[in-house]
């Protein structure tokens, strides 16, 4: 064999163009995901509807037991009206609530990292709020809380601030030992340093905090609602839960229950996006998410 | 024991005539209890000095570093400054590049200015100079997580010349970066400093970049950290690659590496 004629297999290298199998295998492999990702779960709750819809159907379940999805979709369309408005008054003290433990959370956590010793003071006590089952201490603060929506504010915040406050906290510490020291040199104020340092270094450490409590907070806003519930025009969902179990209005109960988990959903969304908004130039966690 | 070999005769250039720029005299730094970091250890530099720290791990090549930063303060002994404006205006490297993945590379560069109240506006001009300097002008609007290791450690000594220091420290700025980046960046950090005039007290490991870089290596030993010898490198700037393969680099390295094994031999019998 000789040599090749380089010209000879350049001219052939531009002509044909250039196919790895395995890159164009993998590409697929990877356009095939991005659908299923979306299709396999709306695939899987159709299904699931439709099982459900055939079993109440096909065994003749009373509707008292077991509405079917068709019925529920129906009641959740006619009540509506009443529907809404506890919705309303639900949403309205979840995003309190989650408001609220953003600024105790994260507010508590800058207080620790600008005074070691408060830290140590109070942070013991943190942990004891946060394990008290909150159930337990619930016909103490009916006593001691006058106002419903403060209560209710209460102990939605309770069950929702501990992992904003202890994500940002261990945020705020993990600012890199070499940014400190260059802070040192430069003559950084203390306030310097948390704006340009330690707030930025926490920001993935509270996003990821803030999606644990967006959830929390619903939870806490449900759990406030049934063991401070009132009726009227202020009752929540979780009140209409009650209300229409003890009325035995089951595809009631099934369309409240149905607002909830949708809520729920929503917030995750909304946090998710958001953090995908500030992290995703710089943080890894984001920057899986665009590959 | 711990007695200085040589006097700081050997340094290049009649440095009694020119002023200093500060020294360390006698300066002890303990940890703990026990642990003798550095023993009295005196240097003096002076305006234009390149002075190289040589030694082994804990040999308190970092520590005397990060006194003359003021991050410490020593034990006993002192560190005089006789040039306010290089303290003002210091410029330091660490090892990693150490820059924010939040910010871009202009942002990272602002850093030492927007700490003193420099906006934004006022301190473009100095960061595009920097930037320049460095030969990154180009990705000002990059982030950190997009450049390769050597690109980020321009960036960081973008960030310590921002101030237009009289004084750099660099602390091992180039050990983790490959054989060939490191190369090029030591020829890029001489024409750096020809340019700009600067002093620079430079840590390292690495006899050849040492020898390459300085005018002046520190040996040091380990347990305690201590100067050995001082060693002057003859050789004049500007500094080619030419240098590299030359006699007397390898002379210099030869001279370099005898004084470090040296200081290695007494820390196996202090040890």
């Amino acid at each position: 064999m000789t040599l090749a004629d380089p010209a000879r297999l350049a001219s052939a290298a531009a002509a044909a163009p250039v196919v790895d199998a395995e890159e164009v295998a993998r590409l697929a492999a990877e356009r095939r995901e991005r659908i299923a990702r979306w299709l396999l779960p709306f695939a899987v709750f159709l299904a699931l509807i439709g099982l459900w819809q055939w079993y109440v159907v096909a065994w003749e379940v009373p509707h008292y037991r077991l509405p079917g999805p068709v019925l529920v979709a129906e009641t959740l369309a006619r009540d509506f009206g009443t529907l809404s408005g506890s919705w309303w008054t639900t949403l309205r003290v979840t995003l309190m609530a989650l408001a609220l433990a953003v600024l105790g959370g994260a507010g508590l956590a800058i207080l620790f990292t600008q005074s070691r010793w408060i830290e140590l003071s109070l942070f013991p006590y943190m942990v004891v709020l946060q394990v008290t089952p909150i159930i337990a201490i619930a016909p103490l603060i009916f006593i001691y809380i006058d106002s419903h929506i403060a209560r209710v504010l209460f102990i939605a915040w309770i069950v929702a601030f501990f992992p904003i406050l202890s994500n940002t906290a261990i945020g705020l510490k993990s600012s890199d030992h070499n940014l400190r020291d260059l802070m040192a040199i430069y003559r950084a104020s203390r306030w310097q340093r948390l704006r340009y340092l330690q707030l930025p270094a926490a920001l993935p450490y509270f996003l990821g905090g803030l999606r644990i409590a967006g959830g929390l907070a619903l939870i806490g806003a449900v759990v406030a609602e049934f063991t401070m519930g009132s009726g009227g025009q202020a009752a929540g969902l979780a009140f209409r839960i009650l209300e229409s179990s003890y009325r035995m209005q089951i595809p009631r109960m099934f369309s409240a229950l149905i607002l909830i988990v949708l809520t729920g959903i929503a917030i995750y969304l909304l946090i998710s996006a958001l953090s995908w908004l500030l992290l995703h130039k710089w943080h890894e966690s984001a920057l899986k998410r665009e590959t | 024991m711990a007695a200085r070999l040589s006097a700081p005769a050997a340094a290049p250039a009649a440095g009694a005539a020119r002023p200093l720029l500060l020294a360390l005299e006698h300066v002890d730094k303990l940890f703990g209890r026990d642990v003798v970091a550095l023993r009295d250890m005196t240097l003096e530099v002076r305006p234009g000095d390149f002075v190289s720290l040589l030694g082994p791990s804990g040999c308190g090549k970092s520590t005397a570093l990060r006194l003359i930063a003021g991050l410490i303060q020593p034990t006993r002994g002192r560190v005089r400054w006789e040039d306010a404006q290089a303290r003002e205006t210091l410029g330091v490297v660490f090892q990693e590049p150490t820059l924010m993945p939040w910010a871009t590379v202009s942002e990272n560069v602002w850093l030492p200015l927007r700490l003193r109240g420099v906006s934004r506006r006022a301190a473009l001009p100095q960061i595009e100079e920097a930037l320049t300097t460095v030969g990154l002008l180009r990705f000002r609007h990059a982030y950190p997580r997009e450049l390769s290791g050597g690109m980020k450690m321009r960036v960081s000594i973008a960030r310590a010349l921002v101030t237009r220091p009289r004084l750099i420290l660099m602390d091992e700025p180039f050990a983790a970066l490959d054989e060939i980046t490191r190369f090029k960046l030591n020829n890029d950090l001489l024409e750096m400093r020809a340019k700009l005039g600067c002093t620079v007290i430079f840590v390292t490991h690495s006899v050849f970049e040492s020898v390459f870089l300085s005018d002046r290596i520190v040996i040091m030993a380990a347990r305690p950290g201590r100067v050995i010898r001082e060693l002057g490198v003859s050789e004049p700037y500007p500094r080619s690659e030419a240098f590299r393969t030359s006699t007397d680099y390898v002379d210099h390295c030869r001279a370099a590496s005898e004084a470090l094994a040296q200081a290695m031999e007494g820390t196996a019998h202090d040890g």
